[in-house]
């Protein structure tokens, strides 16, 4: 530790930060805009400055930007010394010249960070009596609004969408008091984390437009903490709402899982909450067209099910909680996961690969200090974005060791990238089709599922000759496994991810063996697996039959009803068998959020409540449990799947759930029954939680209207509803000081109004928050069992007349709840099937025609989309985009040529 | 009176071929660095001869070299960089010597790229200096083609690419690291130091950039000696020096002279003293980002330390002369227009603070000042000054604006007293 003096104090801190850094850590309040934590100094905007003397008898001393300064033993310096605090008042007049000044109609006002600066600052008096330059603005696409008038020139935007993100259509352009940041012409901004612009804008540049639709300020929201549902990482988000509908989605800092950003399918995903297909009722197929209340439903399944055999279909979008509410109620032989067959195997071996591996199972947040990455099978971008991006900072691992070589500080943000310039370290991506990533890449091999996993395998058996041999490898293939293994074995915590989106076993257990191996060599070795769904992975660890035998169970007879939780069967099965199953069974209970398919079906459909409207559990892609909390009272008849699960249960008088009444008796049942989920109760406090006597506020004490918004209805003011669930109150009043980490709804800190008050939440800028990040990791490490795997499979071989269908994904469209957002919707691509120029030409097609084909029995008519990134032979298919029917892929599909007649009417494509 | 830079530049008449320049003694040190002295030897030397940069800031162009790392575990390339972006208001010194004589500029950067072994060598040139690029494209062409640069030169094993770039136009690029910046293709933004380009220069690795008149003093050094190149001058900064001077007098001009020579003898001797009817009122000495000179100091020798003690800088030592039929606050109106427009965008207090300042003296130049704008304008001297930026563009165009209202305040006061541009 290094001692600073700081106005004549002496302070204890860490060496290697810089003196900005510093005195946050310190909870000094030191104003800045260009620095960033995640992003390291430039020294741009001069708003840092402070005073740093040669020695205690120096008194005059020189203005230094603490953001640019490294902390020195006995530095002494003076946030408080006049000239320092002048000078840092007239960087805001300056900057306040060509502001607009347009608080009362922006959309930062309330949290921004310009305004919070401005004040802490003290400027207040303008001196400035000239015109003001002014911009025009850009179309930047459905997610990010664009006001440069207001812009600071801080050159954040850039640096994050850019340098960090890895953007290529933002920039600055011009000079003087004429720079501007935009596109080069007006335009949708293509990068999956532009929305991270809103948050790095120190003011009202970029803003989410989504929120622009049903604008709220920040401190008339009612925040809670939550989780993001639409992929497998489980970043951490706060959801705010007003007036009954979702208003916004911001990053929630978690020092292990996310850091400070998300992606925007993360970010602009939730509009399906408010959206008009949104079930907010009970429907009882005997009574419509009217929707039935609650209790009218339950005697209904009262009625239905008392002599029923039932069998229940969970869910891996659904929380732990409900899956195990549902378990309960069946009956565990009843229980069936509602996976697809492939997707059920692969997140098994997905889990047991986790449980076993002797490498380390990392968080997130872990992989960008890896110094080697081999991704086998997967693209992040589209499958798991946030890896993506910390991957991306990965590969600068190994180029910034010249950088602390040179004695460059890291955090000399220009400095080190203007020594590293484009250099990247070692990064490999084996997958299926061109990915994101590969521009950061070393070396990139796109190829079927079978020739990643042979190359994988062969990778894993030149590290380890307990890893078996491939036989037959083409000459290149050596000589890149050979490059892969090298690299790895030279790194220091070399990282293997790979997951479930390319439908292969083998992938997984190549990628499982070469972690393996390096790990018997290297203590440091980690890896990270995705599995395709929000709780894939707690659903895996919950246990369940096979999707196919609740199909069967219907079929043959031994049962006659079905509760579906959360859960589109015609997303994860063949469409006629869901048709059958759904015809065949005697009642169908659906719980979910939206009209679809199966509830279309139904005889029965309850409203289940969203991530906005319940509490839960979720189990992320590393085996992290994290709870998402309910932000606001359920609306009409909509509740907590589990809950409908425990009334249902006691309306059937099951005795499993007689006892349980709210979240915490569901999660300590299970805790309870599975040794594996013992660590829950750690994960979150529990409802009683209680601090000086008081619940933690989910609205900030500055809420407005609360008296005045339902006058309309009622003068009189309703008692606040209760939150059986939470020790959070829907209310403004409670504890105001900082809460346990799993449970803070919104950063905010007097004086830091916006975002930037994370800070004052962390042990030290940039680090672990308070008492530790959120989440309990319920996979134990590491695992002292595994067996190398040993099938390696054959070469892939084309097959005359017949592409192997491979699966393909996009950020915007694969996910079924995001998609029905309609800033997501619009991003979303149309429908297609991609093949090789070779193949298209052997087939007599050209881009844009349709190519039919079948896989079993259903028959595909879609347009074609050339990619010579898709190996001959094989054919990739965008599942789960709208217009895309289910089918189990990877799969043989049957061309059909031209000329040949087809007897059925071809499926049309909506 | 020795004139060893321009000796062999006649105004009227093309630049030296390479033949022609050999026949003259050129590239005379080239082959004595190659087969007699080592790298450091030619550091040494010319760190013995004092040879101060000649681009404005006189840092010890030698101790510069030194800090390059050298031996053969560094990061490679290493480059060295000419700073022809010669784009200070007033200064026209280089220009004389790029299209003057090209190849002694080539062969000064030879020794300068040996002496820290660089591999590369570009010449960053200033858009407008069309003339120049074509007599340097033609000049290293022919250095190729006789083995000056290129593979193994003369056979000593050292290896040199030299290339010519033209920017387009910006007076940032003037500062080495955004001249870097622009060299890489990227925004002519200025970097932080540390790290020095010496260290992290150009596309990261050790880079040494050098002022065009700086280099053509390193031939004469190898050939002549360090005590030879310290007799020139008449102070103790050594060499010659280009002066020039313009404004209202009989011969603007720029002339190689000994270093040292009175602010006076440069405008009365060389310059033809003041036109007819115009007086003397004072003078920027070194390019428009210096502070004035007034009559008090025409007898102050032009040499760094001796402008510096009058509280200006030698700068370019190019000087800008007032005369007095010219409005103090116009003449700085101008400058600051031209440095308003000029800064990069990228710090605060110079992209919003220098166009403030640029509004201020409009408003008096047209009569609309107000008795606050000469607060505002103290002000903006001060809260621009060195450290508080982040590079040295405000800092220099706040010299002239703060030496004004100190010797020519009352002209201010009197615009806003009178309503109006006295000299309107």
């Amino acid at each position: 530790m290094a001692t600073i003096y700081i106005d004549n104090v002496p302070y204890e801190v860490k060496p290697g930060k810089n003196l900005l850094e510093a005195c946050l850590t310190l909870g000094i309040n030191l104003p800045y805009f260009c620095w960033h934590p995640a992003m390291g100094s430039v020294g741009a905007c001069r708003q840092c400055a402070v005073k740093v003397f040669k020695d205690e008898d120096d008194t005059k001393g020189r203005l230094i930007m603490s953001c640019m300064e490294p902390v020195r033993d006995n530095i002494r310096l003076s946030v408080d010394e006049p000239e320092a605090k002048e000078f840092r008042e007239h960087v805001i007049e300056w900057l306040m010249t060509n502001h607009p000044h347009d608080c009362a109609v922006c959309d930062e006002g309330g949290s921004c960070h310009l305004q919070d600066m401005t004040v802490m600052t003290g400027h207040n008096y303008r001196r400035y009596e000239y015109k003001k330059r002014t911009y025009q603005n850009q179309y930047l696409g459905p997610f990010l609004n664009h006001e440069m008038n207001r812009c600071i020139q801080c050159y954040r935007c850039v640096r994050f969408y850019k340098d960090y993100a890895g953007g290529h259509d933002l920039d600055v352009f011009a000079a003087h008091n004429h720079v501007y940041f935009g596109r080069h012409e007006n335009g949708v901004l293509e990068n999956e984390f532009s929305g991270n612009l809103a948050e790095v804008c120190p003011t009202g540049v970029f803003t989410d437009k989504t929120l622009k639709q049903h604008y709220t300020r920040k401190w008339d929201l009612t925040m809670a903490p939550s989780v993001c549902q639409h992929c497998s990482l489980g970043c951490n988000i706060s959801a705010g709402e007003r007036y009954g509908s979702l208003r916004q989605i911001t990053s929630r800092y978690n020092g292990e899982v996310n850091g400070y950003f998300i992606c925007d399918r993360g970010r602009f995903g939730y509009e399906f909450v408010n959206s008009p297909a949104r079930i907010r009722k009970a429907l009882v197929r005997t009574h419509l067209p009217e929707a039935v209340t609650k209790d009218v439903a339950l005697q209904e399944i009262w009625g239905e099910l008392r002599q029923a055999r039932i069998i229940g279909i969970g869910s891996p979008r659904a929380s732990l909680e409900s899956n195990f509410a549902l378990k309960a109620l069946v009956g565990e032989e009843n229980f069936h996961v509602g996976e697809s067959e492939n997707d059920h195997d692969l997140v098994d071996l997905s889990l047991k690969i986790l449980q076993d591996t002797p490498a380390r199972v990392i968080s997130m947040r872990e992989a960008e200090s890896a110094d080697a990455v081999f991704i086998l099978g997967e693209d992040l971008t589209n499958t798991a974005p946030m890896l993506a991006l910390f991957v991306r900072q990965s590969v600068r691992q190994k180029p910034l060791e010249q950088v602390v070589q040179a004695s460059i500080p890291l955090w000399q943000d220009a400095a080190a990238r203007e020594l590293v310039q484009d250099q990247t370290g070692p990064l490999f991506i084996a997958s299926i089709a061109a990915t994101k990533l590969d521009e950061v890449a070393t070396a990139i091999c796109h190829a079927s599922p079978d020739a990643i996993a042979r190359l994988g395998f062969s990778v894993a058996s030149l590290i380890s000759q307990q890893s078996p041999a491939v036989l037959h490898l083409l000459e290149e293939e050596q000589a890149m496994a050979h490059q892969i293994s090298q690299a790895l074995l030279a790194a220091k915590k070399p990282l293997i991810i790979s997951g479930c989106s390319s439908g292969s076993e083998a992938v997984l257990k190549a990628a499982a063996n070469i972690a393996a191996a390096l790990a018997e060599k290297n203590g440091g070795t980690g890896i990270m697996l995705t599995v395709p769904e929000c709780n894939s992975l707690g659903l895996a660890m919950l246990g369940g039959h096979k999707l196919e035998s609740a199909f069967e169970a219907i079929q043959n007879n031994y049962a006659d009803a079905v509760i579906i939780l959360e859960n589109n069967l015609y997303r994860v099965a063949d469409k006629s068998v869901v048709e059958n199953f759904l015809a065949k069974a005697k009642q169908v209970i659906v719980l979910d959020h939206l009209h679809q398919a199966t509830t279309d079906k139904a005889t029965i459909v309850l409203p289940a409540g969203t991530f906005a409207e319940a509490d839960g559990t979720l189990v992320n892609n590393e085996g992290r449990a994290q709870r998402f909390y309910q932000v606001y009272p359920n609306p009409e008849d909509i509740q907590e799947s589990w809950r409908w699960l425990i009334q249902i249960g006691k309306a059937l008088r099951n005795p499993s759930l007689t006892n349980w009444e709210n979240l915490d008796d569901i999660t300590a049942a299970l805790a309870e029954a599975d040794q594996q989920f013992k660590g829950l109760e750690a994960v979150a406090p529990p409802a009683g939680f209680r601090i000086a006597g008081q619940k933690i506020p989910r609205e900030s004490h500055r809420y407005s209207g609360r008296t005045a918004m339902l006058a309309n209805h009622n003068v009189s003011e309703p008692k606040p509803p209760e939150d059986p669930d939470a020790p959070l109150s829907f209310t403004m009043e409670g504890y105001r000081g900082q809460p346990p980490s799993s449970i803070i709804p919104f950063f905010w800190s007097p004086g830091w109004n916006s975002m930037q008050s994370v800070h004052k939440y962390q042990e030290e800028v940039g680090g672990h928050l308070r008492h530790g990040d959120p989440g309990v990791r319920l996979i134990n490490q590491p695992g002292a069992s595994f067996h190398y795997y040993a099938e390696v499979p054959e070469d892939f071989k084309p097959l005359h007349h017949h592409l192997f269908l491979v699966p393909l994904y996009h950020i915007f469209g694969s996910e079924e709840l995001s998609i029905i957002s309609p800033g997501i919707a619009e991003r979303a691509p149309d429908p297609y099937v991609a093949i090789c120029t070779e193949d298209a030409r052997a087939f007599q097609l050209e881009a844009g025609k349709v190519l039919e084909f079948a896989v079993n029995k259903q028959i595909f008519r879609l347009p074609v989309k050339i990619n010579d990134d898709i190996t001959k032979g094989t054919a990739g298919l965008p599942l789960g985009l709208p217009g895309v029917p289910y089918e189990e892929i990877p799969a043989w599909a049957q061309i059909f040529k031209q000329e040949t007649t087809w007897k059925h009417q071809p499926q049309i494509i909506s | 009176m020795e004139k060893p830079l321009t000796q062999h530049i006649t105004p009227d008449r093309k630049p030296l071929s390479l033949k022609e320049y050999e026949q003259v003694g050129g590239y005379r040190a080239v082959h004595k660095i190659l087969k007699e002295l080592t790298p450091e030897g030619v550091t040494n030397l010319v760190k013995d001869s004092n040879l101060r940069g000649r681009g404005g800031a006189g840092f010890n162009t030698g101790l510069k070299w030194s800090f390059v790392p050298m031996g053969p575990e560094v990061p490679r390339p290493k480059y060295l960089v000419a700073n022809a972006d010669e784009m200070e208001p007033g200064t026209f010194k280089d220009r004389i010597l790029l299209e003057g004589n090209p190849h002694q500029l080539i062969e000064g950067m030879i020794v300068a790229s040996y002496a820290i072994q660089a591999d590369i060598s570009y010449v960053f040139l200033r858009w407008a200096y069309k003339k120049a690029a074509q007599e340097i494209t033609k000049a290293i062409n022919e250095a190729y083609a006789a083995g000056y640069l290129g593979q193994n030169i003369l056979g000593s094993g050292y290896s040199l690419e030299m290339h010519l770039h033209t920017g387009v136009g910006r007076y940032m690029c003037g500062e080495e690291t955004a001249l870097l910046n622009a060299l890489e293709g990227k925004r002519a933004t200025p970097r932080a130091k540390p790290p020095f380009p010496q260290v992290s220069g150009l596309f990261g690795k050790p880079t040494i950039v050098n002022n065009v008149e700086t280099l053509c003093c390193l031939p004469h050094i190898v050939n002549n000696g360090a005590a030879w190149f310290k007799g020139l001058s008449r102070t103790g900064d050594a060499g010659t020096k280009i002066y020039g001077v313009s404004g209202k007098v009989n011969k603007p001009g720029a002339w190689e002279l000994p270093m040292g020579v009175t602010v006076r003898e440069l405008i009365e001797e060389y310059a033809g003293g003041m036109k007819n009817g115009y007086r003397f009122k004072g003078a920027l000495p070194g390019g428009a980002s210096t502070d004035f000179l007034v009559e008090e100091h025409l007898d102050t020798p032009m040499d760094y330390p001796s402008i510096a003690a009058v509280g200006s800088r030698m700068g370019t030592g190019t000087m800008i002369i007032l005369d007095d039929h010219t409005c103090p606050v116009g003449f700085v109106h101008n400058l600051q227009h031209f440095f308003a427009q000029e800064s990069c965008g990228f710090c605060t207090p110079c992209r919003e603070g220098l166009p403030w300042v640029e509004k201020i003296l409009l408003s008096l130049d047209r009569g609309e000042g107000k008795p606050e704008d000469i607060q505002l304008l103290n002000f903006h001297t001060k809260a621009l000054g060195p450290g508080n930026t982040f590079c040295a563009l405000a800092p220099g165009a706040m010299e002239p604006l703060q030496s004004a209202l100190k010797y020519f305040g009352e002209d201010f006061e009197r615009h806003i007293n009178e309503k109006q541009c006295p000299w309107k």
